[in-house]
């Protein structure tokens, strides 16, 4: 039972990560109705902006807290972040607004090679360390689970982001016009939405939450390298797909839910007979089992084709 | 000149000339001999075009993105040198009979059985991905190209994550160029029969060829088989050219690769695709020295492009080519 509930925290803390990724890919999904195969690498980038912030800025911020600071470069990050997402959006999409999807596919596909090579050529294409912004220590009194302060930290931290997301897209105008656009773009700047701005307002608050999942993945793992953004970004899309895409809570509990799976099938894959080389394959197996079965996934509603 | 004679004669073209240029030096025709360095380029621009122009009749002609090609690639690589290196001896006394021809005897086995071997796996992988459309088949494809690399470097029997070494450097200029026109004339012989009009109507309009009584899923399933099938001689063609494969060889980066040969070339457009193949191919070893600086180029060539000419640098080339003036 310890176990378990041990492979569960685990799970968790990586599911939180996944979650805030596939906000990403569900919101650009709502209003453009395409995968942005480049999110992986934003978050890449982020988790790079956070090692040269944390780097750059600790000599001149001696007297903060750990905490405060901490949360400076997480702010940092995430608006790093926000940039790149509507610089890529202004520069490689928006050109491509009334091209087939295919091409737009392709484009992305493009962006993200090219944020791949170029932080190779920049950063170097060995892992390198991450800083460790908060002193990482096991929290006491849970029994024989070990839990660290960073975990539980990720935990909170995620769960008051997608909070703030809530308000936002259920509260605010700009959330308003977000889900005109998501229902129905043509309506929507017939009503006075003006459609550019609001999609690149979502390029960028899905990159910052990319953005805050690089700092806490790197926060857990601690190494980070040009192409740590390709699986995560490929298994939060299926966490995506799996929540239903275009579903806000979908994407959370997706997240969740895979991160969850995935831990547990590696932990207990002598139970299973699955050798723990199958780690990455899970989410693939996964997506093509929702695919199959469910293509609206959890939270999604099922679309008719309209000729 | 009919397609199919140009297909023959492209064929006979391929051996002889590989025998001029490559005969051994007490060869009949040693008219010249090839360093190995070129030689080893000339091939690999074989393979590219098998790889691109199998590729192209799922991206380029039914219209469907795939990502998954070096899973295929990988499939027939390691199903050939299943015969050939695994069971090498037993498979080579099977085969006795031939004589003196066994060897290359089972060459062509392994190479078909390598490809027939992909064929099954685009037909698994085709089935249940291709009801789905647009992205979500890039993804699908991509991820089951990944499940078919994991499952080799978890496989012991193959090598795993060491990979296999020691296949039989078999794969001749002569092999190569024959399959890559093998492949061309098949591709473009399917594509303009009558049967091969539904692929292009699936990529027009799948909704409008489903209501004119075309099954776009069949359609697709079979540009698909027939995609990984060649991507699986390819892979065979390259496991006994290297004779030596591993799963890092296939990764989804090798796809990319295929992808860009095909956008490049124009989708749909068989001889651009087999031209890009050839000039990437020549570009990438022209490129060896600047290698961190060639996926930058090559990335943000393929934006530029489809921001600005979506139809691929040699799209719309074939209609040059063809004698009707229509699609190529």
């Amino acid at each position: 039972m310890n176990e378990f509930l041990q492979q569960l925290i685990n799970g968790l803390s990586l599911g939180a990560v996944y979650a805030l990724i596939a906000l990403g890919y569900t919101m650009v999904y709502g209003v453009l109705r395409f995968i942005n195969f480049a999110h992986g690498d934003v978050f890449m980038v982020g988790a790079f902006a956070g090692m040269y912030f944390g780097r750059w800025l600790k000599p001149h911020l001696v007297g903060w807290p750990e905490w405060l600071f901490a949360g400076l470069i997480l702010l940092l990050v995430m608006v790093a972040c926000a940039a790149l997402g509507g610089l890529v959006e202004r520069l490689a999409y928006k050109p491509l607004r009334e091209k087939p999807r295919l091409t737009v596919l392709i484009t992305a596909i493009g962006v993200s090679l090219l944020l791949e090579y170029t932080g190779q050529l920049i950063f170097g294409a060995a892992p390198r360390g991450f800083p460790s912004l908060l002193t990482s220590a096991p929290i006491a009194g849970l029994g024989g689970l070990h839990v660290s302060n960073i975990q539980m930290i990720v935990l909170g931290v995620t769960a008051a982001l997608l909070m703030c997301l809530h308000y936002i897209v259920m509260r605010t105008r700009m959330g308003l016009a977000m889900r005109a656009l998501s229902l129905n773009p043509t309506a929507a700047s017939l009503m006075g939405v003006n459609n550019s701005v609001v999609i690149s307002f979502t390029f960028g608050l899905g990159s910052a939450l990319a953005g805050a999942g690089a700092v806490f993945y790197a926060s857990l793992y601690q190494a980070i390298d040009p192409f740590m953004g390709v699986l995560p970004g490929m298994k939060a899309f299926v966490a995506a797909v799996l929540g239903g895409i275009g579903s806000l809570p979908g994407a959370m509990v997706g997240g969740l839910i895979l991160g969850v799976i995935e831990t547990l099938v590696v932990g207990y894959s002598q139970v299973l007979g699955v050798p723990p080389g199958y780690r990455d394959a899970v989410a693939f197996v996964i997506l093509i089992l929702i695919l199959l079965f469910k293509p609206s996934g959890l939270f999604g509603k099922t679309l008719k084709e309209k000729v | 000149m009919g397609a199919r004679s140009g297909f023959l004669a492209a064929v006979l073209a391929a051996f002889v000339i590989s025998g001029l240029f490559t005969g051994h030096p007490e060869a009949a025709w040693p008219l010249a001999q090839l360093d190995d360095y070129l030689l080893n380029i000339l091939i690999l621009a074989g393979i590219n075009v098998v790889l691109a122009t199998s590729l192209n009749i799922v991206n380029g002609h039914t219209g469907q993105f795939s990502l998954g090609h070096a899973g295929f690639m990988a499939v027939g690589a390691y199903g050939s040198a299943a015969l050939t290196q695994i069971n090498g001896k037993a498979c080579l006394a099977a085969l006795s009979f031939l004589g003196p021809c066994a060897q290359g005897g089972l060459f062509v086995c392994a190479l078909l059985f390598g490809a027939a071997l992909a064929a099954l796996a685009g037909l698994a992988v085709g089935l249940p991905s291709l009801r789905l459309r647009g992205d979500y088949l890039a993804i699908v494809t991509l991820g089951f190209g990944e499940i078919i690399r994991v499952v080799f470097q978890n496989t012991e029997a193959v090598g795993g994550a060491r990979g296999l070494t020691g296949i039989p450097p078999q794969t001749t200029l002569g092999w190569t160029w024959a399959v890559a026109a093998l492949c061309i004339y098949c591709v473009s012989a399917l594509v303009n029969s009558t049967y091969g009009r539904g692929f292009l109507a699936v990529r027009d309009d799948e909704i409008a060829a489903e209501a004119m009584g075309i099954n776009p899923t069949r359609y697709k399933v079979t540009a698909f088989v027939v995609g990984a099938f060649f991507a699986g001689l390819a892979g065979a063609l390259y496991a006994h050219l290297i004779g030596y494969i591993s799963p890092e060889g296939f990764t989804f980066l090798k796809s990319v690769d295929v992808v860009v040969m095909v956008i490049l070339g124009g989708m749909g457009s068989t001889v651009g695709v087999a031209f890009a193949a050839v000039g990437l191919t020549v570009l990438n070893e022209l490129l060896r020295q600047a290698e961190q600086y060639r996926m930058v180029a090559f990335s943000l060539l393929l934006i530029v492009l489809m921001i600005t000419r979506p139809q691929g640098l040699l799209g719309g080339m074939g209609r040059f080519f063809s004698r009707k003036g229509g699609n190529p």
